[in-house]
């Protein structure tokens, strides 16, 4: 397991340092001046490239780099221009905000999808098979940024059923003493059920169009993991044995068809991690993905390096993680590894 | 949001009689495919022939009738400088399907060509391009793409560039399997025999017979690269004003749908998720003709 | 669950999801609650603060807010009551603030500090901290020495400690904007034991602190702030240099959407919101659900600027063709709905002494045509008209407009949009041909604009690079004359370098641009300001 693991890690090793430099690279390819952007609205010519050295852009690019490695070697992401503040600081108070919309968004999703996909896979060819393609096919045709902005339109504006797409909380109360950062979880623990609520007001809208976004991926790997199993030895036992459809599907079919659909989730929660760019826009979610927009569009370097190696060194986590939790539940998988 | 599952190695039914009545017994059997296929005749002639037929000129502003809901003489409404809704999300759809294709192609010619290479050879080559490809795994893609055009500049050549890029691994991924099946195949096994080249027979062979496989994952990309290109417009790296396209027009009409003005937003926003709803039952569809094993 | 969102539309069962779980919310506040957001006043905008220091690099315009009402000045502005009804602050009368009182002298002024006034920390404050914080501002470089030194407040020598309580500030040379530029923000008083504890070598003026630390003694302390998503205000109880404010919470809150913003104000969810675009300021305005304050920017234009060092726009005919080319009234119109100060079609010959005013041109495209082949490009030619993508809202539909009609006359108009990050960079290039583009100046004072846009030292703000002795002569004559109280040379020049303005025209004014604010009807005082930022000391919440 352990040699597995440490392989793993040597093989995801070389595309970290491939994200770090075509970031760096990409970065200072961005248009903006940040020495004229730090300079002020009167600055000179000459007080620009004061400013230029004083925060080091007069140097060559590969000194750069290797200034920018070694402060990367001791934790140190810089500071972002535009908000004034450490981008490791403002990462990690930001990163549970986007991870539990992400999450709650893949929840409900889940809880759609796979009913769906179920569904499908017992009817195939019918018309309830061809409805849930079409369905979920329509919400991944869906724009997240234009799905978000129709459900605060009718779900706020409209109705006024939907809390002010303001962010985590209502304005007036306070977040929950921080312990995991989610939130949902903090408030849960504080026992302040007035926070979880308001919260759980919060995440629902945006949790909603991340949900609308992601249910084709997971339906369709229900429905053909589904479809598989059906189709396998064992059921056809099960049935022959007279036990009831339902039985059938729930007990014996679904739990071995969730595995392939677990592993989806782990590459369906990275994608929505960066869908979640467009959705935080639109629900001023204080998460990381508004924050490396804003970042990109200001030129802001250091925010945009940042998120992207978070992003990075997460989506190789979690690739292992998900790699060890399938040789822990399919122990075929290990010995073909 | 396509499965990047690899493929497993195919008989195909050969012959032209066998290959059309198979896609008639698919559009006939599957209502929703020819429902696409429909639609996506529908999209193909507004793209072709939009500019000809739309009531007004799509660049025209005409401020004395700015911000009319819809109504007999402008179908969708009218935009802030009074510009026809409806002339303009016609127009917008040549430029949209362009990027769509263009970064399609674009993209094919990389990465499927790399990943056939990488299939085929194995050795360096694989080892390579799969390291590319991880590495741009690891991006957040979108944040990527906009990285792209962001430090390139924001211009139509950009957008698909950047469209062709995220979608790399994807491609390199698919074709790297389906060449990897088929490298010691009867057919390749014969056509070294007769003498062919490696490179030969990788142009020749290999990529001919895969072809069908990516076409379909060339349909299923179409949409995700327009919705690339929508979401690059919302967030201002779209293509220069006032050219239409319907990513862009969203962008701009979100500012007046809390004004009531949803018709602005609301009408290219339809016309983007029916194309791209469009390119995706349709690579469903293309799947079913092509590998009807594989169907999902 | 399976069955039944098997036979519902998708969309029914998401919206049910949604009505269930917002049923239970109870539409009453409890009692704290309640009493929390009457004291509470919530604003909302696109921006927050980066940095909480004027002084420091890189502030942006939120941070002076912050910045104007967490520290003093030594003088502020007394309130006028408009025309219109709206609070505007009064250029010419000063009041004090930290000081109680001053004495005004051709080559000097003396001012003597409160004697109760203290830091948050409750230091007392002292003229020491006063002269600290003048030598900050003049040394530190940047935006606020630049932004001293258009007083003539430029070297630390300047500023003398007389006693505790008193400091005097020579003057190197006579200058009327010296008493105005001490009232702006960036003349804040910091405490200067307090920040020099944090101050290094690499930092002397301890710039780093007061970046995310006020070290002043404001009518406001910052309690909490996230970057980029709220900051919260409380009020300072011990706050002597002025009525203590009525609101005693303000919490600033940042939407990055513009119709969130709108939405939160029309159903009452919050209090006050300041950049929303022109339009729903006007549709806000008719429905009368909410009060909407909106000014005149002072010494503020949005103009269309050429680039009069390349061809073709070093003709100055082709530069009136344009002018006449212009689409003014439907900008007017269909980009700025009614909310802005029109700068065309003022009459020759009657020109005023006030800045802004609007210029003889209107769209005329016969004129403009004739002009064209005067200048020899009857076939026309091609360029490029850039704008700030920060500024999208005005400048796209703007830009649309004019590419349309300038199409008319045979210049072809590519449009360009710059990112806002490199805006000021392009702006100093000086490259760009045509832009279209906003500046106003705090000091409000026609010499004031006319030397940091039309005078050949080109600054940055000269973003046409247009250079002409005679027109240099003529601000410097109305600045001399300005100085000297020397009312009428002042007049014949200021009207002098109006006219030439607007016969060469480098830029051509389009509009005077306005400054509004949305506020909920139990909200109160609000006050227009130069620097366009919101004064928390003066609201109210009924």
């Amino acid at each position: 397991m352990l040699s597995m693991t440490l392989k793993r890690l040597a093989i995801a090793l070389p595309s970290l340092v491939g994200v770090v430099i075509v970031t760096f690279v990409l970065t200072r390819a961005l248009p903006g001046d940040p020495a004229a952007y730090f300079a002020g609205p009167a600055a000179t010519k000459e007080a620009i490239e004061q400013i230029r050295s004083r925060l080091g852009l007069d140097r060559p690019l590969p000194l750069q780099f290797v200034r920018y490695v070694s402060d990367l070697a001791r934790g140190d992401l810089g500071v972002s221009l535009t908000t004034g503040q450490p981008v490791a600081a403002e990462i990690r108070t930001r990163l549970p905000a986007s991870a539990e919309l992400t999450l709650l968004g893949l929840i409900v999703s889940m809880s759609i999808a796979v009913p769906l996909g179920i569904l499908a896979a017992t009817t195939p060819g019918s018309f309830i098979d061809h409805a849930c393609r079409v369905l979920t096919t329509a919400g991944v045709s869906l724009p997240v940024f234009f799905t978000g902005l129709i459900l605060v339109y009718v779900f706020y504006y409209l109705l006024g059923w939907a809390p002010a797409p303001l962010g985590r909380l209502d304005i007036f109360f306070s977040a929950p003493p921080q312990v995991t950062g989610f939130y949902l979880i903090d408030s849960a623990i504080a026992g302040d059920g007035a926070v979880l609520l308001a919260s759980l007001k919060q995440l629902i809208l945006p949790a909603l169009t991340l949900a609308i976004f992601s249910l084709a991926p997971i339906a369709r790997m229900t429905r053909a993991s589904m479809l598989a199993v059906l189709a396998s030895d064992f059921v056809r036992t099960a049935r022959a044995s007279g036990l009831a459809p339902f039985t059938v599907i729930v007990t014996y079919a679904f739990r071995n068809a969730m595995l392939p659909v677990v592993t989806t989730l782990g590459m369906v929660f990275s994608f929505l991690l960066g869908a979640n760019v467009l959705v935080e826009k639109v629900f001023a979610w204080p998460g990381i993905g508004s924050y490396a927009v804003e970042a990109l569009i200001a030129s802001d370097f250091a925010p945009v390096q940042g998120f992207v190696l978070t992003m990075a060194i997460m989506y190789v986590a979690l690739n292992l993680l998900i790699d060890l939790l399938y040789g822990l539940i399919d122990p075929r998988v290990r010995l073909e590894a | 949001m396509t499965d990047i599952a690899a493929g497993k190695p195919q008989a195909h039914a050969t012959g032209l009689v066998a290959t059309i009545s198979h896609i008639r017994y698919v559009l006939g059997d599957n209502r929703v495919t020819a429902f696409a296929f429909g639609l996506f005749v529908l999209i193909v002639l507004a793209a072709l022939f939009g500019p000809l037929i739309v009531p007004y000129d799509a660049l025209a502003s005409n401020t004395s009738v700015a911000l009319r809901p819809p109504s007999l003489s402008h179908w969708f409404g009218t935009d802030q400088l009074g510009r026809d809704v409806f002339s303009r999300v016609i127009v917008a759809t040549r430029l949209d399907l362009l990027i769509a294709i263009a970064s399609v192609a674009l993209v094919f010619l990389m990465g499927g060509l790399a990943g056939v290479a990488a299939g085929f050879f194995g050795g360096w080559t694989d080892r390579i391009v799969g390291r590319i490809a991880d590495t741009i795994m690891a991006f957040p893609l979108f944040v990527l793409a906009m990285g792209i055009v962001a430090a390139l500049g924001n211009t139509v050549q950009n957008i698909v560039l950047a469209t062709a890029i995220v979608n790399f691994p994807l491609y390199a991924r698919v074709a790297r399997a389906e060449a990897n099946v088929r490298r010691e195949a009867g057919f390749v096994q014969a056509a070294r025999l007769s003498g062919n080249g490696e490179w030969r027979i990788l142009l020749g062979h290999i990529l001919p017979n895969i072809m069908p496989i990516m076409i379909v994952q060339m349909s299923l990309t179409m949409g995700y690269a327009i919705l690339n290109a929508a979401g690059l417009s919302f967030i201002g790296l779209g293509v220069r004003p006032p050219t239409p396209e319907w990513g862009i027009m969203v962008a701009e009409g979100a500012a007046f749908m809390v004004s009531g003005e949803w018709w602005i937003a609301f009408f290219p926003g339809l016309a983007l998720m029916v194309a791209v709803f469009c390119f995706n039952l349709l690579g469903d569809g293309l799947r079913d003709i092509v590998d009807p094993q594989r169907r999902t | 669950m399976n069955r039944k969102s098997s036979r519902r539309s998708f969309l029914k069962s998401t919206s049910a999801v949604a009505a269930a779980a917002a049923l239970p919310a109870p539409a009453v506040w409890s009692p704290a609650k309640a009493q929390a957001r009457q004291e509470t006043i919530l604003a909302v905008t696109e921006y927050g603060p980066n940095n909480f220091d004027i002084h420091g690099v890189g502030t942006n315009r939120p941070g002076y807010e912050v910045s104007w009402n967490c520290y003093d000045r030594l003088m502020s502005h007394a309130k006028k009551t408009l025309p219109d009804g709206s609070s505007s602050y009064d250029r010419d009368t000063f009041i004090p603030e930290l000081a109680e009182e001053w004495n005004l002298t051709d080559t000097s002024v003396t001012f003597k500090l409160r004697k109760d006034a203290r830091f948050h920390d409750g230091t007392a404050i002292t003229a020491r901290d006063v002269k600290w914080s003048f030598d900050r501002a003049v040394t530190v470089g940047g935006f606020p020495t630049f932004q001293m030194k258009a007083g003539s407040l430029e070297k630390p020598e300047q500023f003398v400690v007389v006693d505790d309580r008193t400091l005097r500030v020579d003057f190197i040379r006579k200058d009327n904007l010296t008493m105005p530029d001490l009232a702006v923000i960036v003349p804040a008083v910091y405490h200067s034991e307090l920040v020099k504890k944090s101050a290094t070598d690499k930092d002397p003026w301890g710039l780093e602190y007061t970046k995310t630390n006020i070290a002043g003694g404001g009518a406001y302390k910052v309690t909490r702030w996230q970057a980029g998503t709220e900051v919260v205000f409380e009020r300072n109880e011990d706050w002597k240099s002025g009525p203590l404010p009525k609101a005693k919470r303000i919490v600033w809150r940042q939407v990055p959407s513009a119709g969130n913003r709108r939405a939160l104000m029309e159903r009452g969810d919050a209090d006050i919101s300041f950049d929303l675009p022109n339009k729903d300021f006007a549709e806000l305005k008719q429905t009368g659900k909410v009060n909407v304050v909106t000014n005149l920017i002072g010494n503020g234009i949005g103009y269309i600027g050429m680039n009069c060092k390349n061809p073709p726009f070093n003709n100055v005919k082709v530069r009136q063709a344009v002018a006449y080319a212009i689409p003014y009234q439907k900008i007017m119109d269909a980009v700025l709905f009614g909310l802005a100060g029109p700068m065309y079609g003022g009459t020759r010959g009657h020109t005023q002494v006030a800045w802004p005013q609007p210029h003889p041109y209107t769209t005329d495209m016969a004129r403009a045509k004739a002009l064209m082949t005067e200048a020899g490009y009857a076939e026309g030619f091609e360029t490029t008209l850039s704008f700030d993508l920060g500024f999208a809202v005005v400048n796209e539909p703007l830009c649309v407009l004019v590419q349309e009609s300038l199409a008319q006359i045979g210049i072809k108009v590519t449009i360009n949009k710059v990112p806002g990050s490199n805006w000021r960079a392009e702006l100093l290039k000086k490259e760009m041909p045509l832009i279209s583009n906003f500046f106003s100046g705090w000091l409000d004072y026609p010499e004031y604009f006319f030397f940091w846009c039309y005078h050949g030292q080109n600054a940055v703000f000269n973003t046409m690079s247009y250079q002409d002795k005679d027109m240099d002569a003529l601000i410097d004559a109305a600045r001399k004359a300005a100085a000297e109280g020397d009312t009428a040379a002042y007049q014949t020049s200021v009207k002098g370098f109006v006219d030439k303005s607007f016969a060469e025209v480098p830029r051509i004014p389009l509009f005077q641009p306005t400054l509004s604010a949305a506020l909920q009807k139990n909200i109160s005082g609000y006050t227009y300001w130069f620097h366009r930022q919101l004064d928390y000391r003066s609201l109210v919440k009924a």
